[in-house]
């Protein structure tokens, strides 16, 4: 499925989302399963949050990492993915 | 960076030993007598000395310190105890995914509400056929309507459901039913967990192991039906490594990502450890569990690969499966430090020829199957089975 700027996507019913001290990452949690988000993934999915568009997801983070030249396409790549696992859902 | 299912939900990327998973085994009571339980055989001694709510308590705190996020509350039936709801209201509170384990024994309107109020985050239940004969056989209980009727109270109150199955004999031929089954209960996700040889199910491996054809053909079902149902419901299938040429990356490796702490409060790295002779485990009741999981010779013992023996020590492939299982060495070989003898390249290796062998061929065992009963754990304690278990057991 193609990502379009105006989409917004929520963490899946199901699974949790949330900062881990100890192993100084973000994950994911759901049934029998976890998986430590790298920083940029985790970055991404801190601001998926049913509300806000992959527009404006881009524009924060594009203040926020001023040298990277290809974030569109990266967070874009990231919330494929991230789709594609099934741990975000589509709300519009 | 990532950790998926593949392995017991854990990937071999974790190069931290932190543990993830806490696998709180709260009691050894329960009303179900499965004969394939992966509990010890002699679990009926830890049954008078079982930690209290506050020890739980101070368990989990613990435990989240050091790193762990998913909690499994199992046992025996863990809702046996009567302070669950007080357990996973402290553990949600603490940031952990809680899952209970549960035959659904215990269970009512009123409980499963107090621990969706609690935090808890989803329930596995057990299930055994599609058929009340075979439910009630194997777990010598007649508990095959209460199981459906946990299974859509689990639904009703919008929690993600897990239905595990563990396969045998007895239930491996009906597979498309009981995915079909799944299907129809709204189950999230099934398990079918082929049963693995410890605990009870060795001692009634003869009772229990399918015939090869028997697995394969599930697989194939199994399959078909997964690329039929997509991501709607996942389906899991654990394969029975006896009829693999390679033993698992057991618990993905000792004392990597897992850690067990029994109803005595013993820590263990898995669930059968205990059995290896002459490795004494922390208890929580001596010990913190930072000390038990970074510090104890238990958990050092196999940890890495310094403490392997030929054909583990030389083999291109020791960090896949590091070895394999050693539980099911010491059990099957005598030598727990030995290749799981699973593995082709184990001197050992024809004792599970053997068991396929005789799996083709299962009237020529006479002897019932021993259920899972406090009385029997009680006997195989005092050597009253010897017999029976030498067929199985490596005599040291």
């Amino acid at each position: 499925m193609a990502i379009e700027t105006k989409d917004i996507y929520k963490i899946a019913a199901h699974h949790r989302f949330q900062w881990e001290k100890a192993q100084d990452c973000y994950v994911i949690l759901f049934p029998e399963g976890m998986v430590k988000l790298n920083g940029s993934a985790g970055e991404v999915l801190n601001l998926v949050d049913g509300e806000s568009t992959v527009e404006s997801i881009t524009e924060t983070l594009s203040k926020k990492f001023t040298d990277a030249p290809n974030i569109a396409k990266d967070i874009e790549g990231m919330i494929e993915l991230a789709l594609d696992k099934a741990w975000i859902e589509k709300v519009n | 960076m990532e950790l998926d299912k593949k392995n017991n939900g854990v990937s071999a990327s974790t190069t931290t030993t932190q543990p993830l998973w806490l696998l709180a085994e709260i009691t050894y009571q329960c009303p179900l007598q499965c004969a394939f339980c992966y509990n010890p055989t002699d679990f009926d001694k830890h049954t008078q000395n079982e930690l209290d709510t506050d020890s739980w308590i101070r368990v989990l705190r613990q435990a989240r310190d050091l790193g762990a996020a998913q909690l499994g509350i199992s046992g025996g039936e863990p809702l046996l105890r009567k302070d669950i709801e007080e357990i996973v209201t402290e553990a949600s509170s603490l940031g952990y995914y809680s899952n209970l384990i549960t035959s659904g024994a215990g269970m009512n309107e009123k409980r499963i509400d107090a621990l969706k109020d609690g935090g808890l985050d989803h329930i596995q239940l057990s299930m055994h056929d599609i058929t009340e004969e075979i439910n009630n056989f194997i777990t010598n209980t007649k508990t095959f309507k209460l199981k459906q009727k946990v299974a859509a109270m689990i639904k009703d109150r919008g929690y993600p459901m897990v239905l595990n199955v563990v396969m045998h004999r007895y239930n491996i031929d009906h597979i498309q039913e009981i995915l079909e089954m799944a299907e129809g209960l709204g189950a999230d996700y099934i398990e079918l967990a082929n049963t693995q040889y410890y605990g009870w199910s060795l001692v009634n491996r003869d009772q229990l192991m399918p015939k090869k054809e028997q697995v394969e053909n599930a697989l194939k079902v199994t399959n078909k039906f997964r690329e039929r149902v997509g991501n709607k419901m996942k389906i899991f299938f654990v394969v029975p490594d006896y009829f693999d040429d390679r033993p698992k990356k057991c618990m993905n490796g000792w004392g990597e990502v897992f850690m067990i702490v029994t109803a005595n409060g013993d820590v263990l790295p898995c669930h059968s450890a205990r059995v290896i002779p002459n490795l004494e485990f922390p208890n929580v009741n001596d010990s913190p569990l930072k000390g038990a999981w970074y510090d104890s010779p238990a958990f050092n013992k196999f940890r890495g690969d310094d403490w392997m023996q030929e054909p583990c020590r030389s083999c291109s492939e020791k960090e896949n499966d590091l070895g394999g299982c050693r539980c099911q060495a010491l059990l099957l070989t005598g030598n727990a430090e030995g290749a799981d003898p699973v593995c082709s390249k184990s001197p050992d290796r024809h004792i599970i020829d053997q068991a396929i062998k005789d799996s083709q061929n299962p009237g020529v065992e006479a002897k019932p199957i021993m259920f899972r009963t406090n009385e029997n754990s009680k006997k195989i304690e005092k050597g009253d089975e010897k017999e029976r278990l030498e067929k199985f057991h490596a005599t040291p």
